[in-house]
């Protein structure tokens, strides 16, 4: 049979079709432009940016180390979306009055993609594990955002809708909502505790820095559990994990919390993929 | 994988190194720090060409400064609402040519301090029966800051006294006593202001008036209609004092007229100073905001425009406590410092110096942020400084003071600051939402920075070397050379803590020169009066201060150190009524006073 007659029957698609087509965006890019809009809508309005040079300079990193480490290490020129919005996460939550933090930030970042590697998985979520590290070794040099964008609700209810949209559509809104839920019955509970008025104990997730937090990291579906029961139980346990730090006064609470349950989790269902495979070997 | 175990490996060395790279960078620091500590008198002076022991008991200044009490549903956060006041201006009042040290107080009911220079190393207080002590009156609200300026051109200076309340203008009767004339000036009966200053913004010969206000001043501290008095943004806020530009007319009378001439903000100012910052005759208005960015107005002599985001210096929001000018590289053109918050892991600000741009001038002028170029950008929760030639070697220094509220060494409010700051305007802006201080500290405690200009665009911190060791709340720097001794002393005035006076010991193979400047056709404290000194290929230009730093005001005599075997080709003194002046070459080591020619 020539190759004619195996070809598929193509049909000119409907006229509602190529229209869903044009605006369907590929999953892998609908992040990467919604931070992106966040970014530019945020500057813009607010002039969140203190510098495009710092910015730009943590997005040229990410994406020059993943180009190199990808051919390298994968022998092919790697998607960069990923690098992107590693990038681009890192000039915004990073805060420093410095260029160096934002250049070693983004290489540390998409560097312990290619190190932290168990199974062929990387178990880390890149900017997670470069601002954690970061924030904990070069505290004198480095901050997180954790105010900006006006602080006014406008702005605030656009990204949380946008993203809460976007989120849904990449069948992640789960995740968001269990940790969302999670943190503000543990924000009353905590203000029940110390005593302090429930508000403050609300104000941090009414933040930018909680935006990206819970949008963009917690969300990364290569460093996340499979399924989708265990990704509730992993997020729920990183908001778990906050409120004991927040208890103990860590600023960085969010980051820490998924620093260290994120791979926890992922360890546990590497550990319990391998041995259902040699069970299923051994009974083979 | 394409390549293999080794390559791997290899990866992971990098890797660590990576890691390893902060700490190395952190280790270096602290060594770098821990240098120079401490060096006796000798050493100091040999090494950086001056000393200070700080003086004032031995002066006979006991000042300590009073904090108010607000109203009590302020309780919970008490420390921070009323972690401002402590103000220090200079002043020779009585025009014996010997600086006098006014410094405010903040408690209902305590007393403000006129030091009057007795010439021999020792200070009087005079203020109470002078008149001008007993001005924190229950009703009335309590000090914030003081400027003083002749408006009446009668050759005494008199004293704008701000407050969280009723802002009063005393009447100096030729030193022996003052008058208040707030009422008949036109002073409004009530506001809430950290910030204020003289200046002739046009030109006709009569000191005006800028007072920027902080919260709104609708509120009344001690009756709270509201919790809502806090800023709606920790870096948008634009619902805290509004501004007033007070025209003087002349006649004892002040017209308000700020809106009419374009300055319309409701940002929390906490600091703003005078110059001319482009040539244009006249002095620019530079305000630097808490909650926001700065605001930078170019006056041309009617009118003014805001021109911050246009200049650079109104992009970044910070939190904006100081500004002072300095012509730090001995070009003829100033830069700005603004001091903000930097606080280890938790917020990095990172204070501005603003250096104008190369190839901008005049309306075209821009500046870029080199604070961290010059080693000038790190200085704890920063609040007064300002730049004057401390070892007189020819390049301005600068002096920074720091520390916001020093309470239990163990524990920090930073955690709970951090929180409610990043909170909806909805949150942020309510008293009742903060979390209470319970004796917490917020950045206390914090040692000092004096950064000495090697004048080749370095500065480095020398402040525990020279003997600035105190770790008191600083507020107001004031720098003034109290013995006419031809050297830069400080005074600085501390939240809750003493008035502490700093004499400096310089060595005397570096030479120096002062002008002491009286107006004739421009305003006769000569605020806004232009020295160039031109001398073995520098030029540095100063001009005469109606306040500036961060609730302080520097003795209107303008200091230049001159280094070692200087021959001083001329000064070239632009007044602010336009007249320029050249005076060829005047002999080091005097103060020259010099009236304006007719």
């Amino acid at each position: 049979m020539s190759a004619q007659h195996n070809a598929p029957i193509v049909r000119p698609p409907a006229e509602g079709a190529r229209w869903k087509r044009l605006i369907s965006l590929d999953n892998r890019y609908v992040a990467p432009i919604f931070i992106t809009c966040i970014l530019i809508a945020g500057h813009l309005s607010f002039g969140i940016l203190e510098s495009y040079r710092k910015t730009g300079l943590a997005i040229i990193a990410s994406i020059l180390t993943e180009l190199l480490l990808g051919r390298l290490f994968f022998g092919k020129w790697p998607n960069l979306a990923s690098a992107y919005i590693t990038g681009i996460s890192v000039g915004i939550l990073v805060r420093s009055p410095a260029f160096w933090p934002y250049v070693l930030c983004s290489v540390i970042s998409i560097t312990s993609k290619y190190v932290l590697r168990v199974k062929g998985r990387h178990i880390w979520n890149p900017s997670n594990f470069g601002i954690s590290v970061l924030l904990f070794l070069a505290a004198d040099t480095v901050a997180s955002l954790s105010i900006q964008w006006g602080n006014y609700l406008w702005p605030m209810l656009v990204i949380w809708v946008l993203g809460s949209v976007i989120i849904w559509r990449l069948r992640r809104f789960h995740i968001s909502g269990i940790y969302v839920v999670s943190f503000v019955a543990f924000a009353f509970l905590r203000s029940w505790i110390i005593g302090s008025p429930w508000q403050s104990e609300i104000a941090p997730i009414t933040g930018p820095m909680y935006q990206l937090f819970v949008f963009f990291m917690i969300t990364d579906p290569k460093t996340t559990v499979r399924s989708k029961l265990g990704q509730c139980v992993v997020v729920f346990l990183v908001a778990s994990l906050e409120m004991v730090m927040r208890l103990d006064q860590v600023i960085y609470a969010p980051f820490y919390a998924l620093f260290i349950v994120g791979p926890t989790a992922m360890l546990i269902e590497i550990w319990l993929d391998s041995r259902r495979a040699k069970l299923a070997s051994a009974r083979a | 994988m394409t390549f293999g175990r080794p390559a791997k490996v290899l990866l992971t060395i990098i890797f660590i190194g990576l890691l390893a790279i902060p700490i190395v960078i952190q280790r270096i620091s602290a060594r770098r720090a821990a240098e120079d500590v401490n060096l006796d008198r000798k050493s100091a002076l040999a090494r950086y060409g001056f000393r200070f022991e700080e003086v004032s008991h031995a002066a006979g200044v006991n000042f300590v400064h009073q904090a108010p009490t607000f109203d009590h549903r302020l309780d919970p956060i008490m420390p921070e609402v009323a972690s401002m006041g402590a103000s220090v201006s200079i002043v020779d009042y009585d025009r014996d040519g010997w600086p006098d040290i006014y410094v405010t107080n903040s408690a209902i009911g305590s007393k403000n301090a006129l030091y009057r220079n007795m010439g021999d190393g020792t200070f009087k207080d005079v203020a109470e029966e002078l008149g001008i002590a007993d001005v924190n009156q229950p009703g009335t609200g309590v000090s914030t800051g003081a400027v003083w300026g002749d408006y009446d051109n009668d050759g005494y200076e008199d004293l704008l006294l701000i407050k969280w309340g009723k802002p009063e203008l005393f009447h100096n009767d030729q030193g022996h006593g003052f008058t208040r004339v707030s009422e008949q000036a036109g002073l409004p009966a009530w506001l809430n202001a950290s910030t204020a200053l003289w200046f002739d913004y046009d030109g006709d010969g009569l000191l005006d008036l800028f007072i920027g206000g902080y919260y709104s001043e609708d509120v009344d501290l001690w009756h709270l209609q509201t919790t809502r008095i806090m800023p709606e943004s920790f870096e948008y806020a634009k619902n805290g004092g509004r501004k007033y530009l007070f025209h003087n007319l002349g006649n004892g009378k002040f017209e308000e007229v700020s809106g009419k001439l374009g300055i319309n903000s409701k940002r929390w100012a906490l600091a703003s100073s005078a110059a001319d910052l482009r040539g244009s005759g006249h002095p620019d208005l530079f305000v630097a905001n808490d909650y926001g960015v700065s605001e930078l107005y170019f006056n041309d002599g009617k009118q003014f425009r805001e021109v911050g985001e246009q200049t650079g210096v109104g992009f970044a929001p910070k939190s904006g406590m100081n500004v002072a000018f300095g012509d730090i590289l001995n070009d003829g053109r100033y830069s700005v410092y603004v001091s903000n918050i930097s606080e280890e892991g938790v917020l990095i600000q990172g204070n501005n110096l603003w250096v104008p741009k190369e190839g901008t001038s005049g309306d075209k002028l821009q500046y870029e942020n080199l604070a961290r170029d010059f080693g000038v950008e790190l200085g704890g929760w920063s609040f007064g400084a300002q730049f004057g030639d401390l070892n007189n070697d020819g390049a301005l220094d600068l002096y920074l003071t720091n520390g916001y509220i020093s309470l239990d060494r163990n524990r920090s409010y930073w955690y709970d600051f951090s929180k409610v700051a990043g909170g909806n305007s909805s949150i942020i802006s309510d008293a009742k939402n903060w979390p209470a201080f319970e004796g917490r500290s917020l950045s206390g405690y914090q040692s000092k920075r004096v950064w000495l200009n090697d004048g080749a665009g370095k500065f480095i911190n020398v402040a525990q070397a020279v003997g600035v060791t105190d770790t008191y709340d600083g507020r107001a720097v004031a720098l003034v050379d109290l013995w006419n001794r031809g050297v830069l002393d400080v005074v600085v005035a501390n939240q809750k803590g003493p008035l502490l006076i700093y004499k400096n010991d310089v060595s005397p193979a570096n030479q120096w020169i002062e002008f002491d400047l009286e107006g004739t056709a421009s305003n006769r404290s000569a605020i806004g009066a232009q020295v160039t000194l031109f001398w073995k290929g520098h030029q540095q230009v100063q001009e005469v201060s109606g306040g500036s730093g961060f609730a302080s005001q520097n003795e209107r005599r303008l200091h230049f150190g001159l280094g070692r075997d200087p021959q001083v080709e001329k000064a070239v003194i632009r007044w602010p009524s336009g007249k320029v002046q050249t005076i060829d070459k005047p002999a080091a080591g005097q103060i020259l006073k010099i009236k304006e020619p007719l």
